[in-house]
């Protein structure tokens, strides 16, 4: 396997919610102002601090989903049944609230933008909030595959129409509903299969990388599907968010 | 000085088992860097190779045949969920070193996939690791590391490599995969060694 990037700076730093933007009834977008912030690369996560009053804390990670930048940055995030942290982040903060992030943080699920190699994301769920930050600062060709249950569980739904429109046409997204479909859809609903992934796959002599990112259970069906069709297991990075049941 | 976070309750629960920093889960998360490898029994093989390129190798039958613990243990990963009590059967890594010369300080595990994590050998001695091969009288299925792993209960849990090759024996300490991607040399949960800098 390749050797990854260093992070940066890792002490704790106070984040300033600058704006939050809803994506769906469930996950939103937080705009988090910080002093002397220096940008990330794509891919990145940032751990997240929240202290009550009394002093107890709790942390968890969360990736950037915006374009690297001076000074803020978003995180996306899904609120999860009964969880502890992700249902305060989107339902309770508001701007103006304070906590603390420590990062950027993590060297392997990165893509720099300017790595010449096309690159193949495939997301599911909240998983697309790292690639994301890749489409946004795509400067080589890019395919996104984004797997979602229905159309109302999808983020960034303009923000990635409009990356797709954008005259370059660097980046290419494709959409996969695995429960409902928007009307008209010409597919009915259903999981991601070798055969769908064959369609929006790089060919194999194009040193093509892939970043899946998404639960586990979506991530190991998509590489194991990634290694069956013939892509090469070390030109496959995944992250994987959220339980297994297993 | 610390900050405070408006609003912010939190769910507490009195676990003086957590290191700091962690929080206690009943789920069993996956993390690792790539594909699952999928390694058939019939060509899995565990070698413990010395600083002098000395190298013993056990079949997956001559592996399971021999003397196993059945340790039940909490485990930490650096994401920050703790998972207590978890139940493991596998090899000590006393049990193979048993009859290995060696003045090796350093250890690096291997992994198939290619999978890399470096730890020094006096805390994978005296029954502090393992090499499990069984999850809650299961055998350990591939995401969490199958046919088997290195457990190392008293670090974070990117020590314990999945689907376990090789242990590399050295004389010098070599940093692994997330060692070398900013991670902590070491990674003592309880002194919250999670990356380089801490
Ligand atoms: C590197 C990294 C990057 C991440 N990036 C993002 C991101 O960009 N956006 C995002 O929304 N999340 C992201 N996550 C997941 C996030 O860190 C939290 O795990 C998630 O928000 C749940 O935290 P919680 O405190 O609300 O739930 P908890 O209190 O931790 O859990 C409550 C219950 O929900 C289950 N659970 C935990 N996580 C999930 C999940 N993701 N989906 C379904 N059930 C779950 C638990 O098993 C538990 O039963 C990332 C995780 C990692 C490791």
């Amino acid at each position: 396997m390749a050797r990854a990037a260093v992070p940066g700076r890792l002490t704790w730093q106070a984040a300033t919610v600058a704006a939050t933007r809803a994506e769906t009834a469930t996950a939103r977008t937080l705009v988090l102002d910080v002093d002397g912030w220096t940008g990330h690369v794509p891919g990145q996560h940032v751990d997240v601090r929240l202290t009550a009053p009394d002093g107890y804390t709790a942390y968890r990670s969360y990736s950037i989903s915006s374009a690297p930048g001076p000074d803020w940055l978003e995180v996306t995030v899904q609120a999860v049944t009964d969880g502890e942290v992700s249902p305060y982040l989107v339902d309770v903060a508001e701007p103006g609230d304070q906590l603390e992030i420590r990062g950027p943080l993590g060297g392997w699920f990165v893509r720099r933008p300017a790595d010449p190699r096309p690159a193949l994301l495939i997301g599911g769920g909240s998983g697309v909030a790292p690639l994301m930050s890749m489409v946004r600062a795509a400067m080589n060709p890019t395919r996104l595959l984004y797997s979602t249950r229905s159309p109302s569980d999808a983020l960034f739904t303009s923000d990635l129409a409009t990356a797709r429109a954008a005259g370059d046409g660097l980046v290419a997204v494709t959409h996969v509903y695995t429960r409902v479909a928007p009307p008209g859809w010409p597919a009915p609903p259903r999981r991601l299969d070798a055969d769908a992934l064959s369609r929006v796959a790089w060919p194999r002599d194009a040193d093509a990388v892939a970043f899946v990112c998404g639960p586990t259970g979506f991530v190991e069906t998509v590489a194991d599907l990634l290694v069956d069709i013939g892509h090469d297991p070390a030109n496959i990075r995944t992250e994987r968010f959220g339980p297994t049941g297993g | 000085m610390a900050v405070i976070t408006r609003g912010f309750g939190g769910r507490r629960r009195d676990d003086t088992d957590l290191p700091p920093g962690q929080y206690r889960t009943d789920d069993f998360p996956v993390l690792s860097a790539g594909p699952t490898p999928r390694i058939g029994l019939d060509k899995w093989e565990l070698a413990v190779v010395t600083e002098t390129g000395e190298r013993s190798t056990w079949s997956w039958a001559e592996f399971t045949a021999l003397p196993a613990d059945e340790p039940t243990v909490d485990i930490h990963c650096v994401t920050h969920w703790s998972k207590f009590g978890t139940r493991w059967r596998g090899v000590s890594v006393d049990t193979l070193l048993a009859d290995v010369e060696t003045a090796a300080e350093y250890v690096v595990a291997h992994s198939y996939g290619g999978y890399t994590t470096n730890i020094p050998l006096e805390d994978l001695l005296d029954g502090q690791a393992w090499v499990a091969y069984e999850f809650d009288g299961e055998p350990l299925v591939p995401v969490h590391g199958g046919p088997a792993r290195l457990l190392i209960p008293h670090l974070y849990f990117w020590k314990s490599a999945k689907w376990l090759r090789a242990l590399e024996l050295r004389l010098d300490d070599e940093p692994g995969f997330w060692e070398t991607a900013g991670y902590h040399n070491y990674g003592d949960p309880w002194r919250e060694q999670r990356y380089r800098a801490d």
